[in-house]
């Protein structure tokens, strides 16, 4: 038991309030490097907040948090960036009328000493990367993005997180506007980027999306753990009762997190 | 990524359609880029060169360009502007407020500052107001729209205090030079070949280096003909204004003008994050891009280029007047813009539509200026190939987002 490494990531005791609404309650969450695990739970269960708090858009009240086993405090989303930290979020933000390797270079291009830009690498890299998360519908890269399939746009952001040696990635409910044949393919790139090696947070409302992709789900109730279930010995109908009447639970809701559990 | 790459980096599946089908796509998704207004620029070029008698002469040709530098030279602003999904209505009169500056600078009677401090003077001048605009817009949030607006009545005021006299003539020939120096025609021929060679080299040498990448050339009949109309337009335009008394300054102002916004606007990451933040300013905050200093630098070039457009114009008429700024220059400089194809959404358009469609207009007026049409026919005619110009750009951002699902 001991010898297993630190998850990616690890929060303990995490709380969070907006004015008097008490949106986290020491909550407990940890993401194991090369894992789907999912969040889910009803609406105002505190997901968002939770995921906002990691992403360094919300700062915690209180509440630790560990990455790769070193405690971290994160500010602003380009320190969750530095840390290998990257969301995707439900409303995609990409500009639609940038081409494919525009998007995914945003904010990030690469430049020589005067600004100017060099096309040629950002090219290639875009290629590679799609490559290796065998993202082929797309015709060609330097297509705007307009005119792109909302599965495809997906799979672009998806790739835009993944493309900056990021360890961790968090998608909030990437298949929401999505049809049955794209949100197929963007399933399979989330289970591709937890067997490259990727911590992987899924966001869902969509139990069926949880459980094509999760190895682990974690239910959160009104700001409360209710537990985290692994999905190979747990039933749909299992995690419906936890995000609807779950009993709030402490400590024992994290049963691999050896260390936290005193 | 930090995963084995199971696929080599490969070259683009360069399976072209042929030609026909590329065009039906190019109009079913309505990608058309400038060629609808050169089309148009050429059959107006046809209409007035066989029905106006002295319209398709070298004379009118130096006079048309004379005529459009100016505000060409302002529309480069207003693109910026618009790629922003922004408005500046108020560049017609910082461009007179330039004048006013160039004017009073050179007074010989008053400052009389050597002719390079007076065009410094007015260059800092409207890009402080450029800036000022930006930051209310940029950092307090007034839409662009009420902001401009305001400028346009406040700078508007300022020359119409300034001008007690009426008219200040500009009697520095060196700033009167911008507008009406000619070169001789040795040096015309020079120029053409420059550009030239550079454009050909800068193309060839950049589809080069995409090929060290494994980039092919993504569609070379387009590519081979840049590289063939670029010469052939330059030694043609340099051939008939050499003809007529030469290539005048106001032309190498507007070439080198365009070659430097163009590449600041697609090379640079500047030029980047323009087009983001015109696409979804949303979008480009989330990744890191700092969308207020954008919007600031580019209120500030309008108000730049207002400026030099200023001073070409006040050069033209070697005076400033009550005038100045006013009359249809705005309506112009913003329909050079539209007309050439830069959406008034944002995030759409090149900096050569404001040529273009400057060209175009400016065409047209002089056509119908020698066929001896009134005023008020020209008003109309501008205002409905404005009209005709922002509707058509409104039905492609449709087909588009329907061709895209």
């Amino acid at each position: 038991m001991s010898a297993a490494p630190p998850p990616l990531l690890e929060l303990t005791g995490v709380f969070k309030s907006f004015g008097s609404v008490q949106a986290l309650t020491d909550v407990d969450f940890e993401v194991r490097a090369g894992e789907v695990m999912a969040l889910v739970g009803d609406n105002g269960a505190g997901k968002s907040t939770l995921i906002k708090c990691v992403a360094g858009i919300h700062p915690m009240d209180d509440g630790e948090m560990l990455f790769d086993g070193r405690q971290v405090t994160i500010h602003s989303p380009k320190e969750a960036a530095n840390l290998g930290i990257e969301v995707v979020y439900q409303d995609l933000a990409l500009c639609d009328n940038l081409d494919v390797v525009q998007n995914m270079y945003l904010g990030r291009e690469a430049r020589n000493w005067f600004q100017v830009l060099r096309e040629p690498p950002m090219e290639a890299r875009t290629r590679e990367t799609l490559a290796s998360l065998r993202v082929t519908t797309i015709k060609s890269i330097r297509q705007t993005v307009a005119t792109l399939s909302g599965g495809q746009r997906q799979s672009v952001a998806v790739a835009r997180a993944v493309m900056w040696n990021s360890r961790l990635v968090i998608l909030d409910e990437p298949t929401a506007a999505l049809g049955v044949a794209q949100t197929e393919q963007v399933l399979q790139l989330v289970r591709r980027l937890g067997e490259q090696g990727l911590g992987v947070v899924i966001i869902s409302h969509n139990l069926h999306d949880v459980f094509e992709t999760a190895t682990r789900i974690t239910v959160l109730r009104l700001g409360r753990n209710v537990g985290v279930y692994e999905k190979a010995s747990t039933t749909q109908q299992q995690i419906v009762e936890a995000i609807t009447a779950g009993e709030p639970t402490k400590v024992s809701g994290i049963p691999s997190a050896h260390g936290a559990a005193q | 990524m930090t995963a084995a790459l199971d696929h080599a980096p490969e070259a683009e599946a360069a399976a072209l359609e042929p030609l026909p089908v590329r065009i039906r796509d190019a109009v079913r998704t309505g990608n058309l880029g400038s060629w609808p207004v050169l089309t148009a620029l050429l059959l107006v070029v046809l209409f007035f060169g066989i029905t106006a008698q002295n319209f398709f002469t070298p004379a009118n040709f130096t006079n048309i360009i004379t005529t459009m530098a100016g505000p060409t030279l302002i529309a480069y602003g207003v693109v910026f502007v618009l790629l922003i999904g922004e408005i500046d209505l108020s560049v017609a009169f910082v461009s007179g407020v330039a004048g006013v500056v160039v004017a009073e600078a050179q007074l010989p009677t008053g400052a009389h500052l050597p002719w390079f401090v007076c065009i410094l003077l007015a260059l800092v001048a409207t890009t402080a107001i450029g800036v000022a605009q930006g930051s209310i817009v940029a950092l307090v949030g007034v839409p662009s729209f009420v902001v401009t607006l305001a400028g346009y009545e406040i700078w508007s005021g300022v020359i119409l205090r300034s001008i007690t006299q009426g008219v200040i003539v500009i009697q520095d020939n060196k700033i009167n030079d911008f507008s009406n120096y000619l070169f001789g025609d040795t040096a015309g021929w020079i120029m053409a070949t420059i550009v030239s060679v550079s454009y050909v080299g800068g193309m060839l040498w950049s589809a080069a280096s995409g090929r060290r990448h494994g980039i092919r050339i993504h569609d070379p009949l387009l590519f081979w003909l840049k590289v063939c109309v670029v010469p052939v337009v330059s030694f043609l335009t340099v051939w008939i204004l050499n003809k007529d008394r030469g290539v005048p300054l106001a032309l190498l102002l507007m070439v080198g003008a365009l070659v430097v916004w163009t590449f600041v606007a697609k090379r640079t990451t500047f030029g980047r994050h323009v087009y983001a933040v015109g696409g979804s300013a949303e979008a480009a905050r989330r990744a890191g891009i700092n969308v207020a200093r954008v919007r600031i630098m580019v209120f500030a070039i309008a108000g730049g280029m207002a400026g030099l457009g200023g001073i070409v114009l006040a050069a033209r008429l070697n005076s400033v007047d009550l005038n100045a700024g006013g009359g249809t220059l705005l309506i112009d400089v913003i329909a050079a813009a539209v007309i050439g194809g830069t959406s008034l959404f944002g995030g759409r358009g090149e900096i050569r539509n404001a040529l273009i469609g400057a060209a175009l207009i400016y065409t047209i007026e002089s056509g119908m200026y020698i066929k001896g049409w009134t005023t008020g026919v020209i008003f109309m005619v501008t205002g409905l190939i404005l009209l005709l110009a922002v509707t058509f750009d409104t039905v492609v951002r449709r087909v588009q987002v329907r061709a895209g699902r």
